[in-house]
């Protein structure tokens, strides 16, 4: 099936994504999204919403994410500037659904974040939607779904989960 | 007060043109219980909408002023503001954040309570003595609540004017806020709940806070509005204009300036548009003038923000001088498009929220002015004394924030009527009057 891989390839897959992020190689993670990808954050008080009826924290399609990643790297965003160091586990990956030509998987993550002396964890899950691209997977959908309750005391989420 | 005071936190010069703030203002645990005290527990305080309590039994749960609160819609399908806390032994009674309730039960020994606050039940009342009244046992409601075109505030000061007064000047400032879509506002669903490690007034004066945007927001106004195509001249750009700063009357105040492009107003111009038409027949030519063709930052004494560009509501409190609690939602008309409404959305979020191209920037700037606040034995003060020469500051000055502050300077000396919060010197004015 075109659309379909491994676990194995999953999971190597988003371990290697992991990587890239905790790199700061944003120009090579945007490149695993699809033209027609999104990239998106549920607000924490309404987890399982649909963007387009619920204001969500993040909702970028490509072109967003594509500023998003091109002002993470400019010299301009305060927020990550002097950038933040994350270190991310991504562990528990499990397929949820397959079709013939995309594949719904799900993995938990825990990123900590270093920066000004404080550090915050997030915790929560993945759900994405991948398809096939020239060299492997690819996203369509890329869905974040924070446990915690509120943003407190992490009070922004200015690099990318 | 007066020996927490006899070091004045503010120098307002109103002839020479100097205004600063002491630093100490901004991390002394002592300031800060004074400010619960003779601020927060006296003002009224924004806590909820309507909207987010539509059915009878709606409620929500949230801290307003400190203080653990329900807003639920009782049976009569009046809005009440309850003390969360059970007049028995003071178990938080409602333990969700929202939901639908048919009564409300502490679990700690089963009292139970109607929808309006009453007690309902008492499992082995008998045991009690007759100086047992069920009556004045009820859940508490808040001394004072109101509800002013949905926004609903309370106030722990049973002795407050009148919402209504307290807004003064403001008032025609929020109407222009609720009455942008020609019809009532409702709370998206999403709420954005985060924090600050920094004092809750540094959040006051960066949401009025024009000077700030283009260095803060660079990225926002150059680089985003740039890379989805969006003309950024009328931000940046030579032919850009100034508002206005204004010093509302006790405390509230306002920047507002000629309305600017954002990404939404030629996304959804049609829509847009028609909403304008819509407003032209309902306030007629002049206020729909006033309602749309300008964008605003208001703010309301003493920590409640509404920004139109993005329909923002948000407030804030203080956990620790360092410290605040921040929640924020979108305001938006009823009956929008469901296109219209999602525009709206990634208008508001391309720019505020903890996600944001904007607030993150703020959020870490004021961080990095408290964590600056520990060299005030070298550097006390902080000066707020922009366009204080002149006739009728600029959006870009800091009137509205001197406004802010001298209304917090009177009530910290415990000085009650209204406040002169104008750059007026003060001779002048004795003169004048």
């Amino acid at each position: 099936m075109p659309g379909s891989f491994t676990l194995d390839e999953v999971e190597r897959f988003l371990i290697d994504e992991a990587a890239l992020l905790d790199e700061w190689r944003l120009e090579e993670w945007l490149a695993l999204f699809a033209e027609d990808g999104h990239y998106l954050v549920p607000p924490l008080d309404a987890p399982q919403a649909d963007h387009q009826t619920t204001l969500f924290l993040i909702a970028d399609d490509r072109r967003n994410l594509a500023s998003r990643v091109r002002q993470l790297l400019g010299g301009t965003t305060w927020a990550e500037n002097p950038r933040s160091r994350t270190r991310r586990l991504v562990t528990n990956i499990r397929i949820l659904e397959e079709s013939s030509d995309d594949m719904t998987v799900t993995a938990n993550f825990a990123v900590w974040r270093f920066q000004h002396d404080a550090t915050d964890v997030y915790v929560g899950r993945y759900v994405d939607l991948l398809v096939r691209g020239t060299s492997g997977p690819m996203f369509r959908e890329r869905r974040v779904i924070l446990d915690l309750e509120t943003l407190r005391p992490h009070g922004k989420l200015s690099f990318i989960l | 007060m007066d020996q927490l005071l006899g070091e004045d936190l503010i120098i307002d010069d109103r002839v020479n043109g100097i205004f600063r703030v002491n630093r100490r203002a901004f991390t002394d645990p002592a300031v800060l219980e004074m400010e619960r005290r003779e601020v927060f527990d006296k003002s009224w305080l924004y806590a909820g909408h309507v909207s987010e309590i539509a059915a009878p039994g709606d409620f929500v749960t949230r801290r307003v002023g400190g203080r653990p609160v329900i807003l639920v819609r009782d049976r009569s399908e009046t809005p009440r503001a309850l003390l969360n806390s059970c007049p028995h032994r003071g178990n938080i009674v409602c333990r969700e954040h929202a939901g639908s309730a048919q009564n409300f039960v502490c679990f700690y020994h089963a009292w139970n309570f109607d929808l309006d606050g009453s007690l309902a039940g008492v499992p082995g009342e008998d045991s009690y003595s007759s100086a047992f009244d069920r009556s004045a046992m009820g859940l508490r409601p808040v001394p004072r609540f109101e509800n002013y075109k949905g926004m609903l505030f309370v106030c722990f000061d049973a002795e407050a004017e009148d919402l209504i007064s307290y807004l003064g000047n403001a008032r025609e400032y929020l109407d222009y806020m609720l009455d942008f879509g020609g019809e009532d506002v409702e709370i998206a669903r999403g709420s954005q709940a985060y924090s600050m490690k920094a004092n809750w007034k540094l959040l006051i004066e960066n949401s009025i806070d024009g000077y700030h945007a283009m260095a803060t927001h660079h990225r926002y106004f150059v680089q985003y509005l740039t890379d989805i195509g969006a003309d950024t001249t009328p931000w940046v750009g030579p032919r850009r204009q100034w508002g206005t700063g204004l010093a509302l009357g006790n405390g509230h105040s306002v920047i507002e300036n000629p309305l600017r492009p954002t990404p939404i107003m030629t996304q959804a111009k049609d829509e847009l548009d028609r909403i304008r038409a819509r407003l032209v027949d309902t306030f007629g030519p002049e206020r729909a003038h006033r309602i749309a063709d300008f964008n605003r930052n208001l703010f309301i004494f003493p920590n409640l923000i509404l920004i139109s560009n993005w329909h923002t509501i948000r407030t804030w409190y203080p956990l620790a001088p360092d410290y605040i609690e921040i929640d924020a939602w979108a305001a938006l008309p009823r009956n929008d498009s469901p296109e219209l409404r999602q525009k709206r959305f990634e208008n508001f979020i391309s720019f505020l929220g903890p996600a944001g191209f904007g607030t993150p920037d703020d959020v870490s700037g004021l961080e990095g002015c408290q964590r600056g606040f520990a060299t005030q034995r070298e550097l006390p003060w902080s000066d707020i004394s922009r366009g204080m020469a002149r006739e009728q500051p600029t959006s870009q000055d800091e009137l509205q924030m001197r406004a802010f502050w001298r209304r917090w300077n009177a009530l910290m000396h415990g000085e009650r009527g209204p406040t002169d919060c104008s750059d007026r010197p003060l001779q002048q004015r004795t003169a004048a009057e």
